[in-house]
């Protein structure tokens, strides 16, 4: 394609690459401090009083919690580095919310279940092997920062998968649904990467 | 004849003309210029020493009788990381990524008629002034409103130009949001649904309606004439997204 | 149902019209979800994400999403039932120029 177009004197508004951060982020991201807002759609605004949480698929017996049961589940806090597929990372994002491996524990998994598809307020889907949700890899948050999460942050409540690009951790997260095969979720059907590990840049599938 | 790839090209930067405090013009030429119609945009992309790429839309503020240039009119967003470059680093004689002319939905040629209703936000003007520009260079005499919403007096792109084109069945009404000056007897307010109803009513029936700005303008507009009737498919919108 | 983060279908009428290889916005399309018939002009686009997702302007739900990837483009459109003309369709403002 010969020589690429250098736009004189153009920047971009990026943050820094790291400083003494720098091994914390991982290859081609930037780092930021702010919380850019990503989004397929329109935010959903659920109210408390009729938001749900479910797991169900490979499960003897479907699982179903209201806000306040949530709310009374076992719950930690958690501070992690975030990378998003658009190259912003963030460092340090304090979350409080329950663990997968505790949701999961309340539903009498089918030793057929290899893979969960969470699915959000608003259609969103995503795909996570258990492997990667389990050993406290993964939660389920309501707060951010000390509040309760922001609509537009995924709140209610959202899935976190700090360790995966930032996809993963689904937005509006209304259950978890459990099956034996791989059911790729709305971006990696269309071409991202189905495991999507930051630090290996899984982004595009066949990377 | 199948249609020509849209394709990157480099344009040059040939002028560039204050328009108001924080928007002005720059005309661009294209090695490979086509013909556009008006409403249409380009795509510009920025790229930096390291590969990093920004990428924006632009409509096109020149007729499409201007050929081998197109003109881009661009309101500086203070903290905006690509309209900003161009106000702060482009100078003329400097070099453009862009692909265009784009779009076929948001468009208007004299053969669609109307009456016309033209409803513009702040830099929501410029596809919206292509077609008032190509309307008067037609001789064509569709009658037409401009509704225009811009914070006060200065901050209107084009004032001198709209003022001259005015008559011939084109009317121009400016709505000033911040500020005013003495003696001012237009509009003095954001766009609103009775605002809508009295410019509708002074146009006549069955208008075609094109909105362009900020999202947050375009939705009111947009509702606003559900509301008052407006048959969905006569109105065309261009959001240019949140503004803040 | 639409929030400001919002635009119109027109905003990425250029990554369309790479991706079909023709202009798409003046097309017409029909909803699968609520069978709505309109330009794809009128979809809404929702371009802060990995990808570009359009939905329709009356039920919500996704009409068409592409994704970039360095090999290329790749578009699902299983939300539209169909896209092209329209059936007895009268020369309107969405039909494309002579020019
Ligand atoms: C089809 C289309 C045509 C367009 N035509 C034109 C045109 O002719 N002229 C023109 O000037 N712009 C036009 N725009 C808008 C343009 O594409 C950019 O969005 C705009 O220049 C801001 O880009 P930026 O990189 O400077 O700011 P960004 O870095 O994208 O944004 C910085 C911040 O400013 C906010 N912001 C963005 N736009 C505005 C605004 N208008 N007012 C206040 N705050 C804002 C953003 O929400 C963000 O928070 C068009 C947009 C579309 C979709
Ligand atoms: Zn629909």
């Amino acid at each position: 394609m010969g020589d690429r177009f250098v736009s004189r004197g153009f920047v971009g508004r990026r943050p820094d690459s790291g400083g003494d951060t720098a091994s914390r982020i991982p290859p081609g991201q930037y780092l930021t401090d702010d919380f850019p807002v990503l989004s397929a759609g329109p935010t959903p605004r659920i109210p408390l009083d009729t938001w749900e949480f479910t797991i169900d698929g490979l499960v003897s017996q479907p699982v179903r919690w209201s806000w306040a049961e949530f709310q009374a589940l076992p719950a930690r806090e958690w501070t992690v580095d975030i990378s998003c597929v658009t190259k912003w990372t963030k460092l340090d994002t304090r979350w409080r919310g329950v663990s997968i491996d505790d949701l999961l524990a309340a539903a009498d998994l089918d030793p057929r279940a290899q893979f969960l598809v969470a699915h959000s307020y608003g259609g969103y889907t995503t795909n996570l092997p258990l492997g990667e949700a389990l050993n406290g890899q993964a939660f389920v948050a309501y707060e951010y920062g000390g509040a309760p999460l922001e609509p537009a942050h995924g709140g209610p409540a959202r899935l976190v998968v700090p360790h995966l690009y930032l996809w993963k951790s689904a937005k509006w997260v209304r259950g978890l649904h459990l099956v034996e095969r791989d059911e790729p979720g709305f971006w990696e059907s269309l071409g991202y990467h189905n495991r999507g590990d930051p630090w290996r840049e899984e982004r595009y599938s066949g990377d | 004849m199948p249609p020509e790839p849209l394709v990157w090209q480099i344009a040059t930067v040939s002028a560039i003309r204050g328009e108001t405090e924080r928007a002005s013009s720059f005309t661009l030429s294209l090695p490979a210029w086509r013909p556009h119609r008006a409403g249409q945009h380009y795509d510009v992309r920025l790229t930096a020493a390291d590969g990093y790429q920004a990428q924006r839309s632009y409509s096109i503020a020149s007729p499409p009788a201007h050929t081998g240039v197109v003109d881009l009119t661009i309101e500086r967003i203070p903290d905006g990381e690509v309209s900003p470059y161009f106000h702060d680093v482009l100078e003329v004689g400097d070099l453009v990524e862009v692909r265009g002319p784009i779009g076929g939905y948001f468009v208007w040629e004299p053969a669609l008629g109307g009456p016309l209703l033209l409803v513009a936000g702040g830099s929501g003007v410029v596809p919206l002034m292509a077609m008032i520009r190509q309307r008067a260079a037609a001789g064509d005499t569709t009658p037409t409103t401009l509704l225009y919403s811009a914070r006060d007096v200065d901050d209107l792109i084009y004032r001198d130009e709209l003022d001259a084109l005015a008559g011939d069945g084109l009317r121009v009404l400016p709505t000033l949001t911040r500020a005013h000056p003495p003696g001012w007897t237009g509009y003095a307010r954001r766009v609103d649904e009775p605002m809508l109803a009295e410019v509708l009513a002074a146009l006549g029936p069955d208008p075609l309606v094109y909105a362009c700005g900020p999202t947050l303008l375009v939705e009111t507009v947009a509702a606003g004439l559900v509301n008052l009737g407006v048959p969905p498919d006569r109105v065309r919108t261009e959001r240019f997204g949140p503004s803040n | 149902m639409f929030d400001e983060s919002t635009l119109d279908a027109n905003a990425v009428a250029g990554e369309l019209e790479v991706l079909f290889a023709v202009e798409m916005t003046a097309v017409v399309g029909k909803c699968a979800h609520c069978g709505n018939e309109a330009a794809v002009g009128t979809l809404r686009a929702y371009v802060n994400a990995p990808g570009v997702v359009l939905r329709c302007s009356i039920c919500g739900e996704v009409v068409i999403a592409w994704a970039w990837t360095p090999t290329g483009g790749r578009v699902d459109r299983s939300g539209a039932s169909w896209l092209g003309q329209p059936s007895g369709a009268a020369p309107s403002a969405a039909a494309p120029s002579e020019a």
